[in-house]
């Protein structure tokens, strides 16, 4: 570990002036960020601790909720209103980690965390998100816990988070505030980037943003579900999840938000398995349609080839008990 | 004076205070959860610097390309890089130094220099600065693609396998495969090194002390009597642990040229490629049988790999040779010379995976045959030793089989395949037998007796198996003492050379030389009673012979008696087949959407010898178990298709189970005395829980939905592709 300045403010313009310095980074929870810290895949100069500011606290917003950048992860899954209002977003974030890495996760610190692609965590290794142009170990490589979908000939590497799979099934959206003190929100759907050519950048973030919450609108769909599928029965890594919030309306799907883990560069949502699935009668054929435009295009290599039969079986299941 | 036994021969004593067999609680179960338990890594002597190792991240030619600049900086004390450091740790009783030298690289990830600063941080952050470069190597790192030489050959052959397998009315021929796995130990390897003149001290994170003082002695060309090892609490070893290890020797180096105290603890990610794996194994089984099931030929091909210079090859077959009887054999061993990470010894070396893979195959047999698996092992079940044709010590296999079924409710599992479904789970039933070698090392101890008590000393190791608890009943038994008028020291060179703690050894040698330490304490008392020892009886405090009494206190008269106790193994070896036998059952659901197992029960019946501790006895077959489903469903370590390194180098992608993967265990015990292990009757325990647990699991998946798993472990990806 290199050393670095710590500072922890209790003010937000206080925390986002310090953020906003050369080689600054925030922290939460730090659950993510230490790891790589000790391993020198990530370096600050400056580590901004954000916990102080007051962002901890789950809010009422209309029919929605606001929820604070540093709410921990344990109490987000327990919050009456998550689990009443928003259960998927519950399901999502107790199947994720372990419970002492819960304990000090934040929201805001999961969304951002870093994919577990162990060619990025080995300083050794090639790795286009480490270091752009190097070159990408993985590919060629031992291939699993990888993307099949968003990949670019320059990175495969799998975006690790269930309760972002979970929120972009929610249409949540995220709060930011810039260095100047300016507030501006932006759906989740458009708050990450594919790797493309520029995989070392992952969010539309600019330096010295800070997500200050996450909005969740009133939830659009009563029949949530979160369905992951791993290598052991807790503390692993999703090789596909499912989040699905649907209604019901005269035994047609009336809204339909199907986001996916385990498979993309980012959080996964397609728009056209969604409008697809909306207006229409339940039946095998038309969940097997959404499971074929789903990994249409899809990169597939060795390691990952069982993704495409595992996620369409998963999605058909889960679709079937959400409509039930 | 010191009472010595060779075991040639069985055994005709008894033991009688009932305080040996007793379930008691473990001697230092307060002191690790509460912290007071002291490992290598937490002494903080005056002076103390801090090192660390460096990684080749490549093979071939090793440059230390900016060592100047990283010996500038700030709190950098020096680069170490030392021809007698060692690439890789030591095998299991080796005794003397292994490869040496870190001028090159023979696999990706091998330590080639130590970096020493004042803090742990510096000393990281310049290890990870220090560039290093590797060229002029392309070696072999597929253990398919190189040719394997006569010497790393090992063929038993009996009868005509062939011939009878072309005869045989039932047949099998199957490959199976296991990737490499790490014993993964909770506490990553560390030294701490210390010298005072021409002496030196290291306190460490090993298992078998005795070994490992003449191997870093040899490493850093010094007398053995100037090295004194200390391990008293060492957090798990599984076989990681048994040759001096690479941060150790390093350490002693760097402390010798700084003259101050290092301390090297190996990163996590540095645990998984400089201490020694399992090999991964190609097994090729052909059984040929007759309609009954009676075997009549056994067909056991084993490829695995190690470094060249390595001496030691994943003994594959080592439980093939006496599991059951078959007049043709066929037993092949091949060791590819790769430049994968040193290959060594990993809890149970051999059985294993050598056991089940073998089960798997048994299972197939018995679908083949079309008789019940149980049945299929108890028809052979043979008279003797198949191969070398002398009697076994004791052999229980067919009670285990007998009383696991009966626990688990074997004659009501579905007898064929996708028979129970609940939901989308489908539900199975599977089960393997258990086989593990029983092996004695030489050992020694001393126990010294005062009115206060006894103190045991040795130098064996506690590395999580209840050795303190065991040696302490031991002297209890034979002192007629109650456990707690024992003390017992351990883990300290400076003590009698125990045997170490690996094979399932540790309880039987070790124990014995305690039980002869205090038989010759016994002796000493007799002499004072005027008796004969045999018809000596203490219990207590107070001395007993006939129907003469006297106090312990009054007998010793304020005087100190000492015994020193030695066994060594001897010519029993010869004239029995001595083994660990045991059943394991199996239930399991195996998802229909999305392949993922789950073990729902398992039980587990064993026959070990005489059961020294109930409590830690049980917590070895248990820990067996466990890692016999871990093998079976998630471990693998993966090595890099281009470079052989390891992939998946944290416990986070290395995929141990955890608490949700394991269900309530029934684990029973059998009654069992073998007079061929020496005076206490015990065989070893540790490692065969392990060996056939993961058979039951991966047949328990067939028995559910059908699928039969070959290559383990058995990930959602592996059963899904077997799903209709």
């Amino acid at each position: 570990m290199r050393p670095f300045d710590f500072t922890r403010p209790d003010d937000l313009e206080g925390a986002c002036a310090a953020g906003f310095t050369e080689g600054a980074t925030f922290i939460g929870g730090g659950t993510n960020l230490i790891d790589l810290m000790k391993l020198e895949v990530m370096a600050p100069a400056h580590v901004v601790d954000v916990t102080r500011l007051g962002l901890d606290r789950i809010e009422d917003e209309g029919d929605g909720l606001n929820i604070g950048a540093t709410v921990r992860n344990a109490d987000l899954a327990a919050d009456p209103r998550v689990r009443r209002r928003y259960p998927v977003l519950s399901r999502a974030l107790l199947a994720g980690a372990s419970g002492q890495l819960r304990n000090r996760a934040t929201t805001a610190g999961n969304l951002l965390q870093r994919t577990r692609c162990p060619y990025f965590q080995d300083r050794d290794s090639a790795c286009n998100k480490r270091t752009p142009g190097a070159g990408c170990a993985a590919l060629g490589g031992e291939v699993r816990n990888h993307a099949i979908l968003g990949t670019s000939e320059h990175c495969i590497a799998l975006h690790p988070s269930d309760m972002a799979v979970a929120m972009r099934a929610l249409d949540a959206e995220i709060e930011v505030r810039d260095p100047e003190g300016g507030m501006r929100s932006m759906d989740l759907d458009h708050f990450y980037r594919l790797p493309r050519d520029t995989p070392h950048i992952e969010t539309r973030l600019e330096p010295g943003d800070l997500i200050t919450s996450v909005r969740l609108p009133a939830p659009k769909g009563d029949r949530q579900i979160y369905r992951k599928v791993r290598d052991r029965a807790s503390y692993a890594f999703a090789l596909v999840s499912v989040a699905a919030v649907l209604r019901m309306e005269g035994g047609k799907i009336a809204h339909a938000a199907v986001a996916f883990g385990g498979i993309g560069t980012e959080p996964w949502r397609d728009i056209e398995v969604d409008a697809m699935l909306t207006g229409e009668t339940p039946s095998d054929s038309l969940f097997d349609k959404a499971g074929e435009v789903l990994v249409q295009g899809a990169d597939v290599q060795d390691g990952t080839a069982f993704k495409v039969p595992l996620v369409q079986r998963v999605l058909k299941d889960v679709l079937w008990r959400a409509v039930a | 004076m010191s009472v010595q036994l060779k075991v040639d021969d069985r055994d005709t004593g008894e033991v009688t205070q009932n305080v040996l067999g007793r379930d008691t609680e473990r001697r230092d179960a307060r002191q690790k959860v509460t912290g007071r338990a002291t490992y290598a890594a937490e002494i903080r002597p005056e002076g103390l610097v801090h090192g660390a190792l460096v990684r080749a991240p490549g093979m071939g030619r090793v440059e230390l390309a900016n060592r100047a600049e990283v010996e500038a900086m700030p709190g950098v004390l020096m680069v170490l890089s030392d021809a007698r450091m060692i690439r890789n740790a030591a095998q299991g009783a080796a005794g003397e130094a292994p490869v040496q030298g870190v001028e090159t690289a023979a696999y990706v990830g091998q330590p080639v220099a130590l970096v020493v600063a004042e803090s742990f941080e510096a000393a990281a952050h310049a290890a990870r600065t220090l560039t290093v470069t590797c060229e002029g190597a392309s070696n072999e790192i597929d253990p398919e693609k190189v040719e394997i030489a006569e010497d790393d050959t090992d063929e038993t052959a009996q009868g005509d396998l062939e011939a009878a397998l072309r005869e045989a009315r039932h047949e099998i021929d199957r490959t199976y495969t296991t990737p490499s796995m790490h014993s993964a130990a909770m506490e990553p390897h560390a030294a701490l090194a210390e010298w005072d003149g021409a002496r030196l001290t290291v306190r460490a994170s090993l298992q078998m002390l005795r070994y490992n003082r003449a191997e870093i002695a040899d490493c850093l060309g010094i007398d053995t009597e100037n090295v004194r090892l200390l391990s008293p609490f060492v957090g798990g070893g599984f076989g990681s642990k048994l040759g001096i290890s690479a941060e150790a020797v390093a350490a002693a180096l760097a402390a010798r040229e700084l003259g101050r105290p290092v301390r090297v603890v190996q990163h996590r990610r540095s645990v998984f490629e400089v201490n020694t794996r399992r090999s991964e194994t190609t097994q090729r089984i052909r059984l040929g049988a007759d309609a009954e099931g009676r075997l009549d030929a056994i067909g056991h091909e084993a490829l695995v790999s190690n470094l060249p210079e390595e001496d030691f090859s994943e003994p594959v077959l080592q439980g093939t040779h006496f599991a059951y009887a078959a007049r043709n054999r066929l037993l092949v061993q091949r060791t590819a010379r790769i430049h994968r990470p040193a290959a060594g010894s990993v809890r149970a070396p051999g059985e294993a995976v050598g056991i089940t893979a073998f089960e798997i195959a048994m299972d197939e047999l018995a679908d083949e045959v079309g008789i019940d698996p149980v049945e299929l092992r108890l028809a052979n079940i043979p008279e003797k030793d198949p191969e070398s044709d002398v009697p076994f010590s004791s052999h229980m296999l067919a009670e285990t089989l007998h009383d696991g079924a009966a626990r688990f409710g074997w004659a009501d599992r579905p007898r064929a395949a996708r028979q129970r479904r609940e939901g989308e789970w489908w539900i199975g039933s599977g089960m393997a037998a258990c086989f593990r070698v029983n092996m004695m090392m030489p050992a020694e101890a001393r126990v010294r007796l005062t009115a206060d008590g006894a103190i045991v000393e040795t130098d064996m190791t506690d590395i999580g198996t209840g050795s303190y608890s065991i040696l302490g009943q031991i002297a209890a038994e034979a002192l007629g003492l109650t456990a707690e008028g024992v003390e017992v020291r351990l883990g300290d060179t400076d003590f009698p050379p125990g045997s170490g703690s690996g094979g399932s050894f540790g309880a039987a040698s070790t124990g014995t030389a305690v039980w002869l330490a205090c038989a010759e304490i016994r002796t000493a008392l007799a002499g004072r009673m005027d008796c004969e020892p045999g018809e000596l009886t203490l219990r207590e405090g107070t001395v007993q012979c006939g129907n003469r009494s006297r106090p312990l206190a009054e007998l010793l008269n304020g005087e100190t008696l000492t015994g020193h106790g030695e066994v060594e193994p001897g010519k029993a070896e010869d004239k029995v087949r001595q083994a660990t036998f045991g059943a394991c059952f199996a239930e399991v659901a195996v998802s229909d959407v999305t392949g993922e197992t789950r073990l729902r029960r398992m039980v587990g019946s064993f026959a070990a010898g005489r059961i020294l501790n109930p409590r830690t006895a049980r917590s070895q077959a248990q820990g067996g178990m466990i890692w016999g489903t871990g093998m079976a469903l998630t471990e693998a370590l993966l090595h890099d298709r281009r470079d052989g390194h390891v992939v998946n180098r944290d416990l986070a992608e290395y995929h141990l189970p955890v608490h949700a993967d394991i269900p309530e265990m029934d684990i029973a015990l059998l009654e069992e005395s073998d007079p061929w292990a020496g005076p206490l009757h015990a065989k070893g325990i540790g490692e065969l829980g392990i060996c056939g647990s993961g058979a039951a699991v991966i047949n328990a998946i067939h028995n559910a939905c059908g699928v039969r798993v070959r290559d383990l472990p058995a990930t959602p990806d592996r059963v899904l592709g077997g799903l209709s």
